[in-house]
């Protein structure tokens, strides 16, 4: 048996395409034409947004998994003209949930939250997270106050749910679950330098 | 100096972070920070929120610093014990200049153990990470240290830690 997503639970009942992460981070990056910055967690979710192209206003954590929220909100805050987008794997984001009560509360309209969800924590060995059986990640999001989420029930939806989001009017959540194929790149290894590309890539004068 | 040294504490550490251009305050609550926080909200020149969690505070300064923004984070003692990983794997690599406020509890009439266990481990944590840290204890020093450590921060690109003393704030009283 593969690592396949097989989902059970609150999730399932969803009837949600079983999609792939790395097709998914193509059509989302595609979307991105207005400098919009991109935080990736670590992990599977980073090395495939490396894979489909190292635009400079991509910042890829190395390590403090699941800051990538809070991290996307500190970009959102500081430069309120660029939309942000905080691209997260579910167990990343099950480690720090109270971030998406802290987005809801500060509501920066130019932020999005994306998810992948694969129900495991695929790169320490495919062991299921709580959204493998009963944690609905999308309704959590909700619970904490982001009436704008959503899961993606096939690439098409995505698409359109993602070019929403990234046009104003946030903060948004869309989740997709995913299949099990691992990261196809592989990330830099150079904090300082990729801390010093992104801060170019985004103009940031400090 | 000796003209702000009258103020209280509070104040003269927000008068320091609003003439080094540092806009985003984002805490943890505690109870000897209150007059801080409070006086940080009532003054427009700051954006001012709580995060559930101190590694959510300090993704948040370093996302805003990235963009350009300057922040710190307010928080007690047994919140920094929440944050090693973030500076290990995020703040200390990356050279972010992260200013932390820790308000001293463990120490000088401590009532819990518990407090006064994670007090222990919060120094020396900082030092096995070579991140610069003061123990501020007096308000004759406070805008000295305060004032030319986030200088140094941001000309270094390297964090640091204000751990202010009971013998400053007055710290928590037991209450019984």
């Amino acid at each position: 048996m593969s690592n396949e997503s097989q989902h059970r639970g609150p999730v399932a009942l969803h009837n949600l395409k079983v999609m792939n992460r790395l097709a998914l981070t193509k059509r989302m990056v595609a979307h991105l034409k207005q400098g919009e910055a991109v935080i990736g967690g670590i992990g599977n979710t980073n090395f495939d947004l490396w894979e489909v192209g190292q635009r400079p206003e991509n910042f890829y954590m190395l390590g403090s998994m699941g800051l990538a929220v809070p991290i996307a909100l500190g970009v959102a805050i500081a430069q309120p003209q660029r939309h942000v987008v905080a691209l997260e794997g579910d167990g990343s984001l099950l480690m720090q949930l109270g971030c998406l009560a802290t987005v809801a509360v500060q509501a920066p309209k130019n932020l999005t939250i994306v998810v992948w969800d694969n129900g495991l924590y695929q790169i320490t060995g495919s062991q299921p997270t709580a959204s493998h059986t009963t944690a609905d990640l999308v309704a959590m999001a909700r619970g904490a106050g982001l009436a704008k989420s959503s899961w993606a029930a096939d690439e098409d939806e995505f698409d359109r749910q993602f070019a929403e989001a990234i046009a104003g009017g946030g903060p948004t959540l869309i989740a997709a679950r995913i299949d099990g194929e691992p990261g196809v790149g592989k990330t830099d290894r150079d904090p300082v330098q990729i801390r010093t590309n992104f801060m170019r890539g985004i103009a940031a004068q400090k | 100096m000796t003209e702000t040294t009258t103020l209280p504490w509070h104040e003269i550490v927000l008068a320091r972070l609003k003439a080094n251009g540092v806009k985003l305050i984002v805490y943890v609550p505690d109870r000897v920070l209150t007059v801080l926080i409070k006086a940080l909200h009532a003054d427009s020149y700051f954006t001012v929120f709580a995060a559930t969690r101190e590694e959510e505070a300090i993704g948040i300064v370093t996302g805003a610093l990235m963009g350009g923004l300057r922040g710190a984070v307010l928080m007690q003692t047994s919140g920094f014990a929440t944050l090693p990983n973030a500076l290990a794997s995020l703040v200390v690599p990356s050279q972010i200049p992260a200013l932390m406020f820790v308000s001293e509890r463990g120490t000088l009439g401590e009532f819990n153990l518990g407090q006064a266990m994670v007090c222990r481990t919060m120094r020396p944590v900082l030092d096995a990470l070579g991140v610069e840290n003061h123990t501020i204890t007096r308000d004759d020093e406070l805008e000295f240290i305060i004032d030319r450590s986030i200088k140094q921060a941001y000309a270094t690109k390297a964090p640091v830690a204000f751990i202010l003393s009971p013998l400053l704030t007055g710290g928590k009283v037991f209450a019984s």
